[in-house]
């Protein structure tokens, strides 16, 4: 049976792991090449990598950094921050990502999904959706620039097109709960998992293992992404996979 | 020496960093000349069938792959590169594959969500070399929306809305639909099984 994912995720500023709250106030997490390691020993399905500083200050990948934690790593790993185009996409991929993560490039020029799949495939795309519930009609807003901008668009619709354009798999942050830890968004999740027919690796919210097993549920997330939860070592991937596989959820556990 | 073959889409780095950490050299070919040198040859494969096949046409690679393959140079396709041994594919029709193994490449019908990403568990049907020594339960990465049939040549099965080959044995030609490089220590020690593997002609 397919198991369900656990992927830490590591956001990458000037070489060093940062995680903030809400999309601001990053703090420093520690060396990307120990942490990946560390994650990997302790049984994590994949691993991303995300550049935060790319997008805001239109910095390129580094790709130095990706290449170092590929060496020894034998996980599937995601790299996403700033690819704008094919090109950002092969350096990604030639360092050593087995897949990459478009966000705002997307919503400004969609046929850039396709032509990232027509070029490495549908399995190696991910579409990352920022989405933010809207206080007054219902539904989800999609965010891009890192969370700084409206882009205007429905969650569910940009998902869905997404995924009819080549994306692979659809990364889904609830900008309302990334780095607070009260849980995912749910409902959010559902919602998209309905809406498309593509893999969603849910993130944003992980605070208690109580929080995963409730996302990972049926009808819900393929994967889980977390950070601030694995980072500051309140709760362990093999320990949180042993207690998702003890409540029934499908699990890959390693000793 | 152990030959990828290098084909312009597929990423050969993962795989080269697994062979590295096993203590083995390998090199990229993307010419016939480097094929007729190579002790073993890996092709691994990502991306869409008809893309891959054109591409090894256009290196003029087709002909001396296969020639080396049937004189029993040892052999290991990955994922599409495994997909390549067989006449044609669901996802490129009209397009030829190697023809080295009779059949078809289908879609993954039924399955409940696609690609099938992640990791899944293989059930065995023969003893296959390649999965010496790896302690159960099977678990290996895939990351795939196409796949080969349950056949006679079947090693390993893996199920994802129904069954599919995930390993493959014929003398010293095989493939596996999964990962093996992004399979944690199960694909490094498949790897190490397949590095043991010598020339039958």
């Amino acid at each position: 049976m397919l198991s369900r994912r656990i992927i830490p995720c590591l956001d990458v500023a000037g070489g060093r792991v940062v995680k903030g709250t809400r999309f601001r106030n990053l703090l420093d997490a520690g060396d990307p090449v120990a942490l990946a390691a560390r994650y990997a020993r302790e049984g994590a399905d994949e691993l991303a990598f995300l550049d935060i500083a790319a997008t805001p200050g239109g910095a390129a990948m580094a790709a130095d950094l990706l290449a170092r934690v590929a060496r020894h790593i034998f996980i599937p790993l995601t790299a996403g921050g700033g690819v704008r185009s094919v090109a950002d996409a092969r350096r990604l991929l030639r360092s050593g990502a087995d897949k990459v993560a478009v966000n705002t490039a997307a919503v400004r020029r969609p046929q850039l999904i396709r032509e990232l799949s027509r070029e490495f495939g549908a399995q190696a795309v991910v579409l990352a959706i920022d989405a933010r519930r809207r206080p007054e009609h219902g539904g989800w807003s999609v965010f891009t620039h890192a969370g700084h901008q409206d882009a205007g668009l429905d969650a569910l619709a940009w998902a869905a097109e997404g995924a009819a354009l080549g994306a692979g798999e659809i990364l889904l942050t609830s900008m309302d709960a990334d780095g607070v830890q009260t849980g995912f968004d749910v409902a959010l999740v559902r919602a998209v998992a309905r809406a498309t027919r593509v893999p969603i690796i849910a993130s944003g919210g992980a605070g208690t293992p109580a929080h995963f097993a409730g996302v990972l549920a049926p009808g819900g997330a393929d994967a889980a992404l977390a950070a601030s939860i694995f980072h500051q070592g309140r709760c362990g991937i093999g320990v949180l996979k042993r207690h998702l596989a003890a409540g029934g959820l499908p699990m890959r556990l390693v000793e | 020496m152990t030959a990828l073959v290098s084909y312009g889409g597929g990423n050969l780095r993962s795989l080269r960093n697994a062979l590295l950490h096993l203590g083995v050299a390998s090199r990229a070919v993307a010419t016939p000349g480097g094929l007729e040198q190579a002790e073993r040859i890996i092709l691994p494969g990502v991306g869409h069938f008809g893309a891959m096949m054109r591409a090894l046409d256009a290196r003029g690679l087709r002909a001396p792959l296969c020639r080396r393959i049937r004189a029993g140079v040892p052999f290991l396709g990955i994922c599409l590169g495994f997909q390549a041994l067989f006449d044609s594919s669901a996802e490129a029709p009209g397009e030829r594959g190697l023809g080295i193994v009779a059949g078809h490449v289908g879609g993954l019908s039924s399955a409940p969500r696609l690609p099938h990403m992640g990791w899944n568990h293989i059930t065995p049907l023969t003893p296959a070399r390649l999965l010496n020594g790896i302690p159960a339960p099977l678990g290996f990465y895939f990351a795939h929306s196409y796949a080969v049939p349950a056949g006679s040549a079947s090693a390993a099965l893996c199920r994802y809305g129904s069954d599919f080959t995930a390993v493959f044995e014929a003398g010293n030609c095989a493939g596996v639909q999964f990962h093996p490089e992004k399979s944690g220590p199960a694909g490094l020690r498949l790897l190490a099984n397949f590095l043991e593997w010598k020339a039958t002609c």
